[in-house]
């Protein structure tokens, strides 16, 4: 059997809750894409190798580096980003709570869970890692292992804060994952 | 990044047969192969991704033998019951390594092919000094510039690199086979054998190969012996999490008898330690299990056997520490996996 290689790649996927189809350069990263093609700017190019976390976005609820992922490895998959991380409130799992915003317009109306409890605790300080601390506490609250400081402090370490925010963000997780059904919200 | 062509497998048997074409590499979950194409330590004309076969990312027991896929990622095998009570060690090594984001991409089947993480040799291109993997016959620039994390096992002249795999090092003391597919069909590679010192390479006349791996082969999964034995995973690094091994240890120890009065004192009937981050390929401490049976699981009666094991150890003028630091290392994992601390 010949595989088909192409240079050129038709890429349907979900993004902030938005079905949409692209066609992308194979060697496209998720990060590219979201910033230079579809303008969303939130999850940021820090390191471009894995190292810092601050492109952090969820792909089918699970957590992952945006800098790392191709564009052609998202087919058929469900992107969400920092800037639809609003959208998902009250959102079970596989939706975005029905709403189907335009994935580059601001959603607007009120803050995730996270993303209040980050503001309430002051869980920043220049604010550059927060999008990815963001992405990465929603799928950390998620996944269960936002349950004491030092399992938050293990479960976080891919998200580097060179503000050193740390006690700041792991209150803030922990605080996140107290409110009901925060786990509900990963956005599968 | 250069342009590549790109396609999906629809079976390991097609993704097999593209590679058969030198000019192409196969990507599972690419967290290693995207930051070797910016430092142009690959450059393929077509990538054939796998990660689409579903049926490569199963974890599962057959008998008394678990089997996971090479594209089950390492937070699946960390957290899987099946692994966590057959093989914890391994459960323990998936999870201590890399992050939390990174784990979920990251695959068994290409986290064994990471390469090493010495600064000279992941350098982008072009290379403003010799190294024997990116330009063959060069030499090393790290031996006689500095290389304190490097191998203190099976390193030449040519290069002194160890391999950082986590996994590898407890796929390696669990006597884990490797399922391999390739142009002569599928076959099997022990992973106490899978990677190879840089002595090793030379000998067989391929000084820059690292592992047994023919061109064209494609990992498709793991089978291990189901175990109970107690195990542990020991990984000595520089930040509590999200690093690398500067040394690291997996063992497996059964003791004699019952365990009244806890596990300190009581004698050992098995025990399988390997050392990680400390040559090119795991390094199962043979002669260490051949000594240890009889043995009380004590910190006094463990050192002198581990050290007797690491006798050969050549370390490097700046990398001595790492002698003393891979004996602790391999004391506690013991330790822990007998239940003694």
């Amino acid at each position: 059997m010949t595989l088909d290689f192409a240079r050129r790649v038709e890429v349907p996927l979900r993004l902030n809750g938005r079905d949409l189809t692209t066609v992308v350069a194979p060697r496209s990263t998720l990060l590219d894409w979201l910033r230079d093609d579809i303008g969303l700017t939130g999850a940021k190019k820090g390191c471009n190798e894995g190292a810092c976390g601050t492109c952090t976005v969820l792909v089918d609820g699970r957590r992952m580096n945006g800098c790392l992922t191709l564009v052609v490895q998202c087919a058929g998959r469900s992107v969400t980003t920092v800037e639809g991380l609003a959208a998902m409130r009250g959102a079970g799992p596989g939706g975005t709570g029905g709403g189907s915003p335009p994935c580059t317009e601001k959603v607007g109306g009120e803050l995730h869970p996270v993303q209040r409890a980050f503001a309430e605790h002051d869980a920043f300080q220049c604010g550059y890692c927060t999008p990815g601390q963001l992405m990465s506490a929603v799928a950390c609250i998620a996944e269960g292992h936002a349950t004491d400081d030092a399992s938050v402090r293990e479960w976080m370490s891919g998200n580097i804060c060179r503000c050193s925010a740390y006690p700041q963000i792991t209150e803030a997780v922990l605080a996140a994952a107290r409110e009901p059904a925060a786990d509900d919200r990963a956005g599968r | 990044v250069r342009d590549f062509a790109y396609a999906r497998a629809g079976t390991a048997e097609a993704a097999a047969g593209a590679l058969a074409d030198p000019r192409t590499s196969v990507i599972a979950g690419g967290t290693e192969l995207l930051n070797w194409f910016r430092l142009g330590i690959a450059a393929p004309d077509r990538v054939v991704d796998i990660g689409g076969l579903d049926e490569l990312r199963r974890i599962d027991r057959d008998g008394d033998e678990l089997r996971i896929g090479a594209l089950a990622t390492l937070n699946e095998i960390g957290e899987h019951p099946l692994v966590t009570q057959a093989a914890g060690a391994l459960a323990s090594a998936c999870l201590q390594a890399a992050s939390a984001q990174i784990r979920n991409r990251a695959t068994i089947g290409g986290n064994v092919l990471q390469r090493t993480r010495c600064p000279y040799f992941r350098a982008e291109e072009p290379l403003p000094w010799p190294c024997s993997k990116r330009d063959p016959g060069s030499g090393c620039t790290s031996l006689a510039g500095r290389h304190e994390r490097q191998a203190i096992f099976g390193w030449t002249q040519e290069c002194v690199a160890v391999q950082p795999s986590d996994p590898a090092v407890a796929l390696a003391m669990l006597d884990a086979q490797a399922d391999v597919l390739g142009p002569a069909g599928p076959r099997t590679i022990p992973m106490r054998e899978f990677h190879l010192t840089q002595r090793e390479a030379a000998d067989v006349g391929q000084p820059m190969r690292e592992t047994r791996l023919e061109p064209g082969e494609l990992i498709t999964g793991y089978r291990l012996p189901v175990s109970a034995d107690g195990q542990a995973y020991v990984k000595v690094r520089e930040r509590a999490s999200y690093e690398y091994a500067i040394v690291s240890a997996a063992a497996a120890v059964r003791l004699d008898g019952a365990r009244a009065g806890g596990a300190r004192g009581q004698r050992i009937a098995t025990a399988r330690v390997a050392l990680g981050s400390v040559a090119q390929r795991p390094w199962r401490l043979t002669a260490a299990e051949a000594g240890l049976p009889g043995a009380p699981l004590t910190r006094e009666a463990l050192i002198p056997v581990i050290e007797r094991a690491m006798a050969d150890a050549v370390p490097l003028p700046q990398n001595g520490f790492k002698v003393l630091m891979a004996r602790n290392a391999a004391v506690r994992a013991l330790l822990t996996a007998g239940g003694a601390r």
